[in-house]
């Protein structure tokens, strides 16, 4: 590692900082444009003017909308979320346990989800165009295809109802035994694998393709090497930038977009919880998770790119 | 019944046969499934209820936002969960009675203005401490309070000074109401050490188990009670839980395969599916909830007595309830009241007739359509209810020009504000209960503008009314009033349609609410 590698992450990882503020900005811009204010959305019906003047005052509604952003920030800086509006329960302490348990389902998710897709797409890339491939990417066509909630029923259907293997409902919750809990979110982790497998196997199998046709993949193979090391030594490194992409893409789904898997399986993470608090119009929260859910996405995305400029030799040493 | 089944179902009920081979050997005897089924249950409710175990419901209707403040309880969990820890001062018992719980005695003056209380001895908050008049007293008083928000506060309104003293709190009205004691059976008011004015979402009352879990939206548990005042009637099992399942279909998955022992809101249109599962039982039974079509009287077009008459001829009733509720139903008849409220009289149902439809409306002199909102949360079906309504409308020659809203605020938004639309009601336990909340001129509820001084006068006259049969006729005249002048259209009463899974004994219809009027857990039991 040499220093402009370092140079161009710590640039990378400033930006994401940046980026970051502004959508902090444009969230709470957003919350603020919404008519009627947090006074009057707890108060609803029983508002009377003087209550409502009350209750501005109390949660400084007065201050003019720049002030309360920063004491927002600031709060969100420190770890104070808030209180949610409509249970009154500390913010911060509710997510926590929703983030870990959407965190815990991405993961082992993307335990099997990744590898396996890579793996397929190798695989595929091995038997271009034969009937191999060709099954490969059909199922996975197949499977993406389908809408995550008919996956989902089907999969409830034969291993929940039918042979009663896993359960249908994956309700985890604190001091779960492991295996319990890895049990109960057997179906949909299954689920969501088959929904973000295809992408990812699809763009392997592109990438690599990609990269077959150079000249340096003719002269390994005319070197005599095996199909399957010119892939693996040859092909495969130079493709990884742009399937770490797609990887990244698609870890950031299974974080920020399970709410119909959620449902479905009544699994409490991180979708149903903005769900409930979105139609209750509970402000502080949604501000929240949707800061909650861009720092996710921004994080990812330079975790991909950094991943990129660390895997390209060309990036790596620069002339 | 055959000697050879009824000791069968003996023995099954004393665990000495399993279900499965009763239900063979009933076959191989000719004896259909439904029929056997109900021998068990009968076997088995005669043998006893029994304890120990963990009963589990998945129920629809909890959100992350839900709070243990019984004040704030508005969905179908909180209700439940509440039934479970909490302990009211007077509940209605399945036949329609009124149960004391932790009021022993009550009984009024002979106006019906001041109400006395008489507090039971030696029930225990799950905290150790007594129950005492104070406490009942204190619990009323937060819910008469504005800042409480609390859904009983409409009837709180009516108390005007509640005091505690000893043993008893007397209460007295601001006008008289024969019909207090079914106010207090209201599941908000569950009593609190210190009326919960300390701290509303502690969770602690004296009902049959004391709240261990509680994760809104997605589990509630509790374990039994050890010293529940009445431990024989309720709290079979060691422990209950509910478990928030919002979707319809999860929840018949989880009943199937057995993660679940009860579930709630069953939809009409796969109870004959679900029916036919190994060892599930349907629970339907009729309730006063209601859905309906709500125009306000006072705003045009709908301040027109023709065309709001017009528009409840052209809405066919028996269609609906065939297509809509699949027969788990009944007819509806344009007042909010049927045969599960006490003093009911039947009224000549009203019927489709185009023809009158028509006449109406050409007198009504009306031109154009009429815009009605509905939505998917105004009722299940009630998108569909809305279709079926503009084709019979429009056989009558009325345009009825359909908008649909979005679920999402459709009860800030819509509901209550807009002149014409789709809604529902699950009732209340009297009549007056139901005319106070929704028909009087000053109800912050009164969904159909229906603001009629005489209406009021009659409804406040047969509050305080103590004989029975003239009340009675009050009620009847009241009821033809709403049906041929107000502003609901209702085409069908619903009814609860809960499911159990095997094994789960004790179950009693109650007409009241759904799950037993939310006892299930508390009052059934697993068989062994």
């Amino acid at each position: 590692m040499s220093s402009p590698i370092l140079k161009l992450v710590a640039q990378r990882v400033a930006l994401g900082i940046l980026l970051l503020l502004a959508v902090s900005v444009l969230i709470f811009a957003g919350t603020q444009i919404l008519p009627g204010d947090v006074a009057q959305a707890i108060l609803g019906q029983s508002a009377t003017p003087e209550s409502l003047a009350n209750l501005r005052e109390q949660l400084g509604l007065n201050q003019p909308a720049y002030l309360r952003y920063f004491h927002w920030l600031g709060g969100v800086l420190t770890g104070d979320l808030g209180t949610a509006m409509s249970s009154g329960q500390d913010i911060a302490t509710s997510i926590k346990g929703r983030l870990w348990n959407t965190l815990f389902l991405a993961f082992w998710a993307a335990i099997v989800a990744v590898p396996l897709a890579i793996i397929l797409g190798l695989i595929a890339v091995r038997y271009r165009n034969g009937w191999v491939d060709k099954l490969i990417s059909g199922l996975a066509l197949a499977s993406t295809s389908f809408p995550e909630f008919f996956i989902g029923y089907v999969l409830v259907y034969f291993f929940a109802v039918k042979w009663q293997i896993f359960p249908g409902i994956s309700t985890v919750y604190d001091g779960m035994p492991f295996g319990e809990r890895m049990q109960a979110i057997a179906l949909p982790a299954t689920a969501l694998t088959l929904v973000v497998l295809a992408h990812m196997m699809r763009m392997t199998r592109a990438a690599i393709l990609n990269v077959m046709q150079s000249a340096y993949v003719e002269t390994a193979e005319l070197k005599g090497l095996s199909a399957f090391n010119v892939i693996r030594k040859h092909a495969f490194p130079n493709a990884i930038a742009p399937i770490i992409n797609v990887v990244m893409l698609n870890l950031a789904y299974l974080i920020v977009g399970v709410v119909v898997v959620e449902v479905i399986f009544v699994y409490p993470g991180m979708g149903q919880y903005l769900v409930d608090h979105v139609t209750k119009r509970d402000v502080p929260v949604v501000q929240a998770v949707g800061l909650i859910f861009a720092a996710v996405y921004i994080s990812l995305n330079i975790i991909a790119d950094i991943a990129a400029i660390v895997a390209n030799p060309r990036l790596r040493h620069p002339k | 019944m055959s000697n050879e089944l009824e000791f069968l179902s003996r023995r099954v009920a004393s665990g000495k046969l399993s279900r499965r081979d009763f239900l063979g050997r009933a076959a191989a005897l000719g004896i259909s499934a439904p029929f056997a089924n109900s021998l068990l249950s009968s076997a088995a409710r005669a043998a006893g209820p029994v304890k120990g175990g963990t009963l589990k419901a998945g129920l629809v209707g909890g959100e992350s936002t839900n709070s243990l403040d019984p004040a704030l309880f508005m969905t179908q969990v909180p209700f439940a969960f509440g039934k479970m820890w909490g302990e009211l001062i007077v509940e209605l018992s399945p036949e329609g009675k009124l149960e004391n719980r932790i009021a022993e005695e009550i009984g009024s003056s002979d106006d019906a203005k001041v109400w006395t209380l008489k507090i039971r001895d030696g029930v225990e908050f799950h905290n150790g401490k007594t129950v005492t008049a104070e406490d009942v007293a204190a619990t009323l008083e937060r819910h008469s309070d504005e800042k409480s928000k609390s859904g009983a506060l409409g009837y709180m309104k009516g108390i005007e000074t509640i005091k505690a003293s000893g043993k008893e709190v007397v209460l007295t009205l601001k006008e008289a109401n024969a019909d207090l004691p079914y106010l207090l059976s209201d599941y908000h008011l569950i009593v609190q050490p210190n009326g919960g004015k300390d701290k509303a979402d502690a969770g602690i009352s004296a009902g049959p188990y004391k709240v261990t879990t509680n994760e809104p939206g997605v589990r509630h548990g509790g374990e039994r009670f050890a010293n529940y005042w009445q431990g024989d009637k309720m709290g079979h099992a060691d422990q209950i839980e509910i478990i928030v399942i919002n979707d319809a279909t999860a929840r018949t998955a989880a009943l199937q395969g057995g993660q679940v022992n009860v579930i709630n809101r069953v939809e009409p249109k796969i109870v004959d599916l679900i029916k036919r599962l190994p060892g599930v039982t349907i629970r339907n039974h009729a309730g006063p909830g209601h859905y309906v079509f709500i125009m306000h009287c006072n705003t045009a077009p709908f301040d027109n007595a023709d065309l709001r008459m017009a528009l409840k001829l052209a809405i066919d009733r028996e269609e609906m309830l065939d297509k809509i509720l699949r027969g788990y139903g009944s007819l509806g008849n344009d007042f909010p009241i049927n045969a599960s409220y006490p003093l009911f009289t039947e009224i000549e149902q009203r019927k489709y007739d185009p023809d009158k439809a028509k006449f109406h409306f050409k007198k009504s002199g009306h031109d154009g359509a009429v815009l009605l909102r509905t939505s998917d949360v105004a009722f299940p079906g009630a998108v569909d209810a809305s279709q079926l309504f503009q084709q019979s409308a429009a056989k009558a020659g009325i345009q009825i020009e359909l908008k649909r809203e979005p679920g999402d605020g459709y009860w800030n938004e819509v509901w209550n504000k807009q002149p014409f639309c789709a809604s529902y009601w699950g009732g209340r336990s009297t009549q007056d209960q139901m005319y106070s909340t929704a028909y009087l001129s000053t109800a912050d509820w009164n969904d159909t503008r229906f603001k009629r001084p005489d209406f009021d006068k009659m409804v406040l006259a047969a509050r305080a009314e103590l004989d029975e049969t003239k009340r009675k006729q009050m009620y009847h005249d009241m009821a033809v009033l709403v049906r041929d002048e107000g502003g609901l259209i209702l085409p069908m009463f619903n009814q609860f349609i809960d499911a159990t899974g095997a094994k789960v004994g004790g179950w009693v219809d109650d007409p009241h609410q759904e799950l037993m009027n939310g006892y299930a857990l508390a009052k059934c039991w697993l068989e062994a």
